[in-house]
């Protein structure tokens, strides 16, 4: 339990930083090369690049070596520069709200784990389990399908048994926190689709384990309020 | 009667024989425990004559009730062949009977002689398609295998029987001796089992959206699904004697079941109240009376007996109470006297066998892990999964002599379901 609390606050903690940080990176780039007019990237590779144009150019100077002149038309320049700039950081602020959807999504579908035999949540089960409360209460539309598996030991048959009650208690730890259990699908696989190829204890406490897929609502998530 | 060796009792008298015949010469009519009746398959004639030889000793040999003598070629024509072969001769060698085979245009026959009693006890013959080594061709040839059996020994081979088993996620079948193994279903499909007619099966289709029971009619290649519950898991299908309904689990959100549903369609009932534990594997007695099946109601997994209606419910063994117990998979044999199942053993699965008699439970393997064993229809043999080659193979043992074989070499086999006998091929 003590060891997920961290964990669970991170996301409400990293956007902010991110989002800091990712302003002041565009921010800077564009101040020192405002004709290249950036274009507003999505991907976080695309951003990476931007952030390093600064210094490749930083190595071949522009043509007009006088410092800064504050003519009219120098000025007209950073209006457009600023302009530009604000703009920019409503799209990179766009970017990460979208980024924190997505977050959003891995927190949602983030695989939870069984001990063997076993149904029952345990503590660390039962708390990554708790991160997806709020989701699923900001979402209505959001619907999982929940799917039980196992690891190889025991009966292949008994296997898909046990995996179905592991779905079961995913299921019941929502609907006894008022989430409706018209927005389960649960499914079992038993031991047939492993995790981990291994016969060895951590491949085995890899394959013990419940997995979610987002069946409908999953656009545009809403972080917790 | 007790000490005569039963398919020839009828022919000669115990006493008669036993004076007859000095002590210490193996003769069939003398039944002493472990010891199987000498057999010699004469050589049989023609192109296709040596492969049908080796065909039908192998399936004599695999029922493990007489002992096929390799001595055939040795012997003079005369000796083994016509009405009248040396049975003096043959009695020398060991041999209780003789197998004289003609391979003739469209059929086969056989002649089946007691050599002690000299004499002539059936001629036998099977329709034999064209085509060499085809399957109706070896179909035939598993057919006459059978019935010399069942001439010899009182009880019929089962040679002409398929095994069904589940390989890289589709049900395939194979041939009793391990020969013409073909995929059956497409994707998908675990836990095979057989209607008793032989002439369909029922299977497990795992899905995202769900498991299923399918039922296929092996001659048509039609398919249909069991819709009596469509949510959830259903698994684990076991189809009633007379064929018309299927016994699975079903678990929704409280546990898994045992339910019955109509294979035609209809409504489903429930058969266990597991209250949240798991049921399954169901398999029905051959009177269609009642169900073993595999529960963890105690939470281990053992091996419980219900009535067909739920009632009567009765734990099979004594339940296990260490962390290390886990009984599961039972198979009823078709005889109704026993039930397999897959018992854990120093951490290792062991086939085992239950005598419903006197409930004692005898334990056949202990190399690598076995499990998920399925009755031949003789009530004798038991095919099941075993590892100790390193991959999930398919292997039969003689419950009775504890006599092993490999049926499979596919690198990943397992959930085998023995047919019942399968009628002559049309």
């Amino acid at each position: 339990m003590n060891s997920m609390l961290p964990t669970s606050k991170r996301p409400t903690r990293r956007p902010l930083a991110a989002l800091v940080l990712g302003v002041a990176v565009l921010v800077s780039a564009c101040s020192k090369k405002p004709e290249t007019a950036p274009v507003p990237e999505t991907s976080p590779a695309a951003a990476a690049t931007a952030s390093t144009a600064p210094a490749t150019t930083a190595t071949t100077p522009a043509t007009p070596i006088a410092p800064v002149v504050d003519t009219a038309a120098e000025r007209a320049r950073r209006e457009a520069a600023r302009l530009k700039a604000r703009e920019d950081s409503i799209a990179a602020a766009r970017m990460l709200a979208s980024k924190t959807a997505a977050e959003l999504k891995a927190a949602l579908v983030a695989t939870v784990y069984f001990d063997y035999d076993r149904a029952e949540l345990r503590d660390d089960t039962r708390a990554a389990l708790e991160a997806k409360l709020p989701i699923l209460r900001a979402n209505s539309a959001l619907r999982l399908r929940v799917q039980g598996h196992t690891d190889e030991r025991g009966s292949d048959e008994y296997n898909l048994a046990l995996g179905q009650r592991r779905a079961a208690s995913v299921q019941r730890f929502f609907t006894d926190r008022g989430v409706e259990a018209g927005r389960f699908a649960l499914v079992s696989f038993g031991r047939e689709k492993p995790a981990s190829a291994g016969d060895d204890d951590a491949s085995r406490s890899k394959n013990r384990r419940a997995e979610f897929e987002i069946l409908a609502g999953g656009e545009g998530l809403a972080g917790p309020r | 009667m007790r000490g005569c060796w039963s398919g020839i009792i009828g022919l000669v008298a115990c006493a008669a024989s036993a004076q007859a015949q000095p002590g210490g010469v193996r003769i069939g009519l003398t039944y002493a425990p472990g010891v199987k009746p000498g057999i010699v398959i004469a050589p049989i004639g023609g192109v296709l004559g040596d492969s049908a030889h080796a065909m039908l000793g192998r399936d004599l040999d695999f029922g493990d009730r007489v002992s096929v003598i390799a001595a055939g070629s040795a012997l003079a024509p005369t000796t083994v062949t016509g009405k009248a072969p040396n049975y003096a001769l043959l009695a020398k060698l060991g041999a209780a009977g003789l197998v004289q085979v003609e391979l003739a245009p469209g059929r086969v026959r056989a002649t089946v002689h007691d050599v002690g009693a000299q004499r002539i006890i059936d001629t036998l013959s099977v329709a034999l398609p064209a085509g060499g080594h085809s399957r109706p061709w070896r179909a035939a040839l598993h057919l006459l295998a059978d019935d010399v059996e069942r001439v010899l020994t009182g009880t019929t081979g089962m040679a002409h029987t398929r095994i069904a088993f589940v390989k890289g996620g589709r049900t395939w079948l194979v041939d009793s001796d391990g020969a013409f193994a073909e995929p059956v279903s497409d994707g998908s499909a675990l836990s095979p089992t057989w209607r008793r007619d032989g002439g369909a099966l029922a299977w497990t289709v795992l899905s995202n959206a769900g498991t299923r029971i399918q039922v296929k009619e092996l001659g048509s290649g039609r398919l249909s699904s069991l819709v009596a519950t469509p949510d959830g898991l259903n698994i684990t299908p076991a189809f009633t004697p007379d064929g018309s309904a299927i016994v699975y689990a079903h678990g929704l959100d409280n546990g898994t079941d045992l339910w019955i549903a109509p294979v035609a369609g209809g409504e489903a009932r429930r058969v266990t109240v597991g209250r949240g534990s798991d049921n399954t594997s169901p398999t029905v007695s051959p009177d269609g009376r009642r169900v073993a099946f595999t529960s963890g109601r105690t939470g281990h997994p053992d091996l419980y007996v219900a009535d067909l209606d739920g009632t009567n419910t009765d734990a099979l063994t004594d339940i296990g109470l260490d962390d290390d117990s886990y009984r599961s998979g039972p198979d009823w044999s078709s005889d109704g006297r026993s039930i397999a199942f897959a018992t854990r053993l120093g951490g290792q699965f062991q086939i085992a066998v239950l005598s419903l008699r006197d409930r004692a439970v005898k334990v056949l393997t202990s190399d690598g892990k076995n499990e998920d064993p399925s009755w031949a229809p003789d009530g004798r043999h038991l095919v099941f999964t075993s590892s100790r080659t390193g991959s999930q193979e398919l292997w039969v043992i003689d419950s009775e002599s504890g006599r092993l074989r490999q049926l499979t070499r596919e690198r990943g086999a397992r959930l085998s379901a023995w047919s019942p006998r399968l009628p002559a091929a049309p």
